[in-house]
């Protein structure tokens, strides 16, 4: 009984320093801004702090920039698919008994282990729509095929994208049409991504499927498409499914660097999303009580997200 | 049966030589689009200004003042950004690796009542958004008077639930038998995981403390809102103002770019064996 309870006691001292930090820097918080997102706290205003129930929640839903802002989020979520494909590509080409797998796959991984405001800013000045090398390259081969009078993207300061969407409020407006910030971002963000974590997770994957799967195809006389088909895409299943749910979750949350360095959010608010959103209210309008809510909003998609997942996920992966 | 395989093989041998070779071609064509831009960035951070807007792709002249122009400038130190990432990020990484193996050794070796429910605890914590807790945080920060400090870009980021997780999981993998015979010799729990447990734990603190040092390194979000002076800010800070101050002189932000991202490229060779094995430790145990 003593022993034990001694036990306790020196548990709870190995614990202590990272549970009041892990309380007072995590849980705490959590806590605290679901209880501010009722309030309107704002730290600039001399407005006694008031409960104002569901005030700010009921606000938001009824404001076409958050539902616009919810739409770019999304748009900036269609490299995923893009760039799953690409690093689970890469990953069975480097899976084979190569010489310099570890030569190539350093760079590809380099994007992804150099992301950050550098990068973002080398892309802000590829993407230069008057003298940035993409648009000279494109230049160069509208010349070549005989379009020389085609106009180019601007990239970063278009409101266009590939699904003509408005920037008033949701809907298609056909002069939108064509490449504009959004799909700048994207295009970066499959250049990054593809060669990341997720080829790694991939190359992990492949290298514990059984062999013998492979060489009972092989006897079979398969071809590399079937085998691909019918033994390397199931085994991965879990790998892919866990690499869907954390693109899902981070990229509901995403877009704020890019945004915050390369447009600030704009052309015209096209690549604010929700994180950027929440940036601006909270540290740049001081409205708390207000942001906290939209980060509340973001929480439950965020958790919505993976139930969905989880469900739909555990029919997909046991084989 | 070894007649019949021996000319397959054969024929496959070729097919097999064959496909290596377009495999070959592919990658290597692949590569060298990822590179594509930073050979850019390279090229356009020794040229002279007028040139960067100009279709050559080799400066006509490789001037290196570009590099000594940006670290001699006036209103940006970058030598002590320099100081600052590497200051903030390596006390975080100290603390969070103190902390989290402590607190992984209660949650993976030690049994007390109500551990299984504060574990979930933690867990259920790591899904939650960043932002979530960022403005808490920040307001916490204000009432008490830590904007704008090392301690309040320190402490914040120094308790993760995902160290104390990662911790945890690779301490489990260790055979209970070590710390029964230590327990035996009479060895206290603050012996076994010193003397035991820590020791086999390492290769797990070695690929958090990278994660963490990294991570921290870059760290973009909590610096941007907590600091104000000049003489506070981080790398990602200084290279966010650098571009808003000199934003017409693309070769010198370029060649600040190279600068911010060279340590990182050898860092990561010097580590990559630690940092594969990493993040696929943290998906598989994910």
């Amino acid at each position: 009984m003593n022993s034990k309870r001694l036990t306790t006691v020196t548990a709870l001292c190995f614990l202590l320093p990272n549970f009041l930090g892990f309380c007072t820097f995590t849980l705490g918080p959590v806590v605290f801004s679901l209880g501010a997102s009722f309030t309107n706290w704002n730290l600039m205003k001399t407005v006694p702090l008031r409960w104002v129930g569901f005030a700010n929640y009921v606000k938001l839903v009824h404001e076409p920039k958050f539902w616009l802002y919810f739409v770019n989020t999304a748009y900036l979520m269609l490299g995923m698919p893009i760039a799953i494909a690409g690093s689970l590509f890469l990953a069975v080409l480097l899976s084979q008994k190569l010489r310099g797998v570890i030569v190539y796959r350093t760079l590809f991984y380099l994007p992804s282990f150099t992301a950050g405001v550098a990068l973002l800013i080398l892309w802000k000045a590829l993407y230069n729509p008057s003298y940035g090398p993409i648009n000279t390259l494109l230049g160069w081969f509208f010349d070549g095929v005989g379009l020389s009078g085609a106009e180019l993207p601007e990239w970063l300061t278009s409101t266009k994208n590939l699904l003509a969407l408005g920037y008033e409020r949701v809907e298609i407006v056909a002069n939108q049409l064509g490449l504009g910030a959004r799909d700048a971002i994207i295009i970066m963000g499959i250049w990054t991504a593809v060669g990341g974590g997720n080829m790694l997770l991939y190359l992990a994957g492949i290298s514990n499927i059984p062999q013998d799967l492979y060489e009972a195809a092989d006897i079979d006389g398969a071809s590399v498409w079937a085998k691909f088909r019918h033994v390397t895409w199931p085994q991965l299943a879990p790998t892919t499914f866990f690499i869907v749910i954390m693109s899902f979750i981070g990229g509901l949350q995403g877009g704020f660097e890019q945004a915050r360095v390369m447009t600030l959010g704009g052309p015209a608010g096209t690549t604010t999303t929700l994180s950027y959103y929440i940036y601006i209210k909270a540290f740049e309008e001081f409205q708390i009580g207000y942001a906290s809510s939209i980060a509340w909003v973001l929480f439950i998609l965020v958790f919505s997200v993976t139930m969905l997942n989880w469900r739909f996920g555990s029919r997909y992966v046991n084989y | 049966m070894s007649t019949i395989r021996t000319p397959r093989g054969f024929g496959n041998w070729w097919v097999r030589k064959g496909r290596l070779n377009a495999s070959h071609a592919l990658l290597i064509a692949l590569a060298c689009t990822t590179l594509l831009p930073f050979t850019w960035m390279v090229l356009a951070s020794f040229k002279p200004l007028n040139e960067v807007q100009q279709l050559n792709p080799i400066p006509s002249r490789w001037q290196q003042e570009n590099y000594t122009e940006v670290l001699n400038s006036k209103d940006i130190s970058f030598k002590k950004y320099y100081f600052n990432s590497i200051f903030v990020a390596g006390w975080v990484t100290l603390l969070c690796c103190l902390t989290s193996s402590m607190a992984g050794y209660a949650f993976a070796r030690i049994r007390w009542p109500g551990r299984d429910h504060v574990f979930k605890l933690y867990l259920g914590t790591m899904m939650i958004p960043g932002v979530v807790m960022m403005i808490p945080n920040y307001t916490l920060m204000v009432k008490l008077h830590l904007l704008d400090s090392y301690v309040g870009l320190i402490v914040p980021a120094a308790f993760t639930a995902f160290g104390t997780f990662l911790l945890r999981q690779f301490m489990l993998t260790i055979p209970s038998s070590l710390d029964e015979a230590a327990t035996m010799d009479g060895a206290s729990h603050w012996r076994i995981y010193w003397d035991v447990i820590l020791p086999l734990a390492r290769p797990g603190l070695i690929v958090l403390a990278i994660f963490t040092f990294m991570g921290n390194y870059g760290s973009f979000f909590w610096p941007l809102i907590l600091i104000k002076s000049e003489h506070l800010r981080t790398l990602p800070i200084g290279m966010l103002y650098f571009d808003t101050m000199y934003g017409k002189q693309t070769n010198l932000i370029m060649a600040a770019s190279v600068m911010n991202i060279v340590p990182l490229i050898i860092v990561f060779i010097i580590l990559q064996k630690y940092l594969v094995a990493g993040i696929q430790l943290g998906a598989v145990k994910g």
